[in-house]
């Protein structure tokens, strides 16, 4: 069993060595760099489904989420908005909260037979209070200075910092959603965080006082050096003409390498925390629960909660990630969060890589990621072959190429499909 | 007069798109509602099927449009349809014989068919943008309008136009029919009370001697004719985009979970009430109340309840609701 997973790594290993040789070093690290976010993400969905069995669609949503608070976190506050409109935005949160709070309130007081509508009334009054506060001040927000920031800004923290607190903010907005949707069966939780990450996609399109929305915040602070600094600085002149390598490459390189040895801390540091939880009592009893629930909630263990519990760790985990791939990125673009991509595409490393199984999970994470990169080169190459025998200029020949990019879906759903059919427990299954 | 109006630009602006949208909703959430009553699952690959039959249709609409052929004032994909529906019916078979008859044979679980699902939808969504290429296409042709809105103000002196598309007429035309047959098969036919049985009580249904693989073949070539009468009628009503139809899961979804998961007539009611709620949330009703007020007063803002970015979330809200208050649906059926 240990044999099988060193030498599934060592394999990947020999990839990643291969495409640092053959095509360039940058590509390798840029590769390993989001292989190593993947895994953390393959890791998150790895808890709520191979510990637990729920099926959360809604990844991209909570990956969103980190990225936002990478922002939030790291962006100086532009003080003008905070003057034009920072008070009308607390005053609307707080609205929000008095709002919530009424619901509990009056939900206590009253008979059960009104209970749905006092809540409707309650929620109906509470939307247009939040109306009143909430307009003019994203107005005058967005008014201010709308090319450069016409939103809010961040709080100008370390954006390291961005990356704990992103997993705050997934898992308050998971404890939200499993409160409503855990307890019935496991589709409804599917449908439902499919809905919540649409949703949340929305919010960081459209609300610009918040996010400037599809204009992008480009520019994040970095955790490591910048490439201009590096070329400058003598020390690491010194350092490539020891190597007798090309300076810019190397600056290049050299940040890749800090940016994954970051990510590797913190890769590391979640593994062994999901470890040890699996190992413990409560891995012991989350896997209970997923073989026989039954069985479990005879024996006395609160299935629902256990259930919130596990969700609601698996997408802090799928925040943290995803506070990463925004500091990598330097940028947050909403638009740039599509399902297949952010969701699925976790959903098919998980299953790969073996359900229940971490260091599965991790594989998974680099095998298709690393796929999901190369099988752009490989669908153009499947393509000329396939069109080798037509001539040039032949409208599908044509098409064909063009369409070639689109192969790697189709890829990604045949890996996915003849893993679930004929090695369901994956690469490396569970023990 | 004002109220009259008022009611007209109600009837142009949220009924009739509605009343359009909410009939190709029903359609696509009946397909998610057969399939989650028979074989039992969460149909990830719902709405690639309809994408991948409105695309075949396309193709032929386009060939047709290139020979000449048509059945002017009618769209020319109507003309495509019989076709595109078999395209949709043969996908769906095979993958039923290549991916899913295995896991039904080893009876496995609901998630796995899910999980499956997602398979599926990523194979079609690749297949079909290789196909089709990932951008908008256009295909309707034929007349466009109905009912023009400067015609209607010329007949009825009123200050607001009602228009009705052709699409919009043919959308509707075509669910009703396609309902009240579906109905017919489902209670009149052998074929059709085998499926309700089926999907009642699957044990009973075995015991009986209903054979399952015919009654699961017949539900997925029903759920592929819905499926690219949807998509197609979608596709006519706005626009064939690839990438929408991932987006359109959602609120067939909810339509089929607010009717009652395996209710028929639940998906149909569902799909009109998250329609209706869809277009009513999100319209800004500043115009209709300045009709309805005094002369010369309107009001301040555009009194739109959510901006249409968030339409989406009408049908989570809608989807929460229901899973809160009544997790069976309006009208009772599994809790899955």
């Amino acid at each position: 069993m240990k044999r099988r997973g060193v030498f599934y790594f060592s394999v990947m290993a020999a990839l990643l060595l291969a495409v640092g040789l053959g095509q360039s070093w940058n590509v390798a690290l840029g590769i390993i760099n989001l292989c190593l976010i993947s895994a953390i993400m393959a890791l998150g969905v790895n808890m709520q489904w191979g510990y637990a069995g729920l099926f959360n669609v809604g990844i991209m949503g909570f990956t969103a989420l980190g990225g936002l608070t990478a922002v939030l976190v790291s962006m100086p506050p532009v003080t003008e908005a905070w003057s034009a409109g920072g008070r009308g935005i607390a005053l609307a949160f707080l609205s929000l909260v008095a709002t919530v709070v009424a619901i509990i309130i009056a939900r206590r007081l009253v008979p059960p037979l009104f209970k749905i509508w006092i809540t409707i009334v309650i929620v109906i009054l509470g939307f247009l209070l939040i109306r009143v506060f909430y307009e003019p001040a994203v107005e005058q927000i967005e008014a201010i200075n709308p090319a450069h920031t016409g939103y809010l800004g961040g709080f100008n923290l370390p954006i390291v910092l961005s990356w704990f607190l992103g997993g705050v903010v997934a898992a308050g907005a998971a404890w939200l959603i499993g409160k409503i949707s855990l307890g019935l069966r496991a589709d409804y939780l599917a449908i439902a965080t499919l809905g919540i990450s649409e949703i949340i996609i929305a919010v960081l399109k459209y609300e610009e006082w918040l996010s400037r929305g599809v204009k992008n915040v480009t520019g994040l602070p970095r955790p490591v050096p910048y490439e201009v600094d590096l070329m400058a600085a003598d020390w690491f002149i010194n350092l490539t003409a020891w190597f007798h390598a090309d300076v810019t490459d190397a600056a290049s390189i050299f940040v890749k390498l800090c940016y994954a040895g970051l990510f590797l801390i913190m890769l590391a540091a979640i593994m062994w925390l999901a470890e040890r939880a699996l190992r413990s009592p409560w891995g012991r009893m989350m896997r209970a629960i997923r073989d026989n629930r039954d069985a479990a909630n005879a024996m006395g263990k609160d299935v629902t909660w256990r259930h919130l519990q596990v969700f609601v760790l698996g997408c802090a985990v799928c925040g943290i990630a995803g506070a990463m791939l925004t500091t990598l990125d330097g940028q947050l673009t909403p638009s740039s969060y599509i399902p297949l991509r952010y969701t699925f595409l976790i959903w098919v490393m998980v299953i790969i890589g073996g359900s229940g199984n971490n260091w599965g999970a991790v594989l998974g994470g680099f095998i298709i990621w690393f796929l999901w990169i190369e099988a752009e080169p490989l669908g153009n190459w499947l393509m000329r072959m396939i069109t080798l025998f037509m001539e040039d200029g032949f409208w599908l020949k044509d098409h064909l190429i063009a369409g070639a990019a689109y192969t790697r879906l189709v890829l990604m759903g045949a890996i996915l499909l003849v893993v679930m059919r004929f090695a369901p427990k994956g690469l490396i299954p569970e023990k | 007069m004002d109220v009259l109006n008022a009611l007209v630009l109600f009837a142009n602006f949220v009924v009739v798109p509605a009343t359009a949208y909410g009939a190709q909703l029903a359609l696509g959430a009946l397909g998610i509602t057969l399939i989650f009553g028979i074989l039992r699952f969460a149909n990830f690959a719902h709405g690639e099927l309809m994408s991948f039959g409105t695309m075949a249709t396309i193709l032929l609409t386009w060939f047709l449009q290139a020979q000449g052929a048509g059945i002017a004032p009618l769209p020319t994909a109507l003309l495509a349809l019989p076709l595109g529906i078999v395209a949709a019916i043969a996908a769906a078979l095979a993958t039923d014989r290549a991916v899913y008859r295995f896991y039904r044979h080893k009876r496995a679980n609901p998630i796995i068919f899910a999980i499956v699902s997602v398979g599926v939808m990523f194979v079609m969504a690749g297949l079909i943008r290789i196909i089709i290429g990932p951008d908008d296409q256009s295909f309707a042709d034929g007349a466009r309008f109905l009912i023009r809105a400067q015609e209607f103000r010329q007949v009825t002196g009123l200050k607001e136009g009602l228009a009705i598309k052709q699409s919009q007429l043919i959308t509707v035309s075509i669910a009703v029919i396609v309902v009240l047959l579906l109905f017919w098969f489902l209670q009149k036919t052998r074929s059709g009370k085998a499926m309700r049985a089926y999907s009642d009580n699957e044990d009973l249904a075995l015991l009986s001697g209903i054979d399952p693989d015919r009654v699961v073949t017949i539900a997925w070539i029903i759920t592929a004719t819905l499926a690219t009468i949807a998509g197609v009628l979608y596709g006519l009503d706005k626009t064939y985009k690839p990438f929408i139809f991932l987006q359109l899961l959602l609120p067939i979804f909810a339509a089929a979970i607010l009717g009652g998961i395996g209710q028929p007539v639940g998906a149909i009611l569902g799909g009109f009430v998250v329609a209706f709620s869809e277009v009513m949330v999100t319209y800004a009703y500043k115009k209709f109340f300045s009709y309805l007020g005094p002369e010369g007063w309107a009001p301040d803002g555009l009194v739109q309840l959510l901006s249409t970015d968030y339409k989406f979330a009408v049908s989570f809200i809608i989807l929460v609701a229901v899973l809160l208050i009544r997790p069976t649906g309006i009208i009772r059926g599994r809790v899955l």
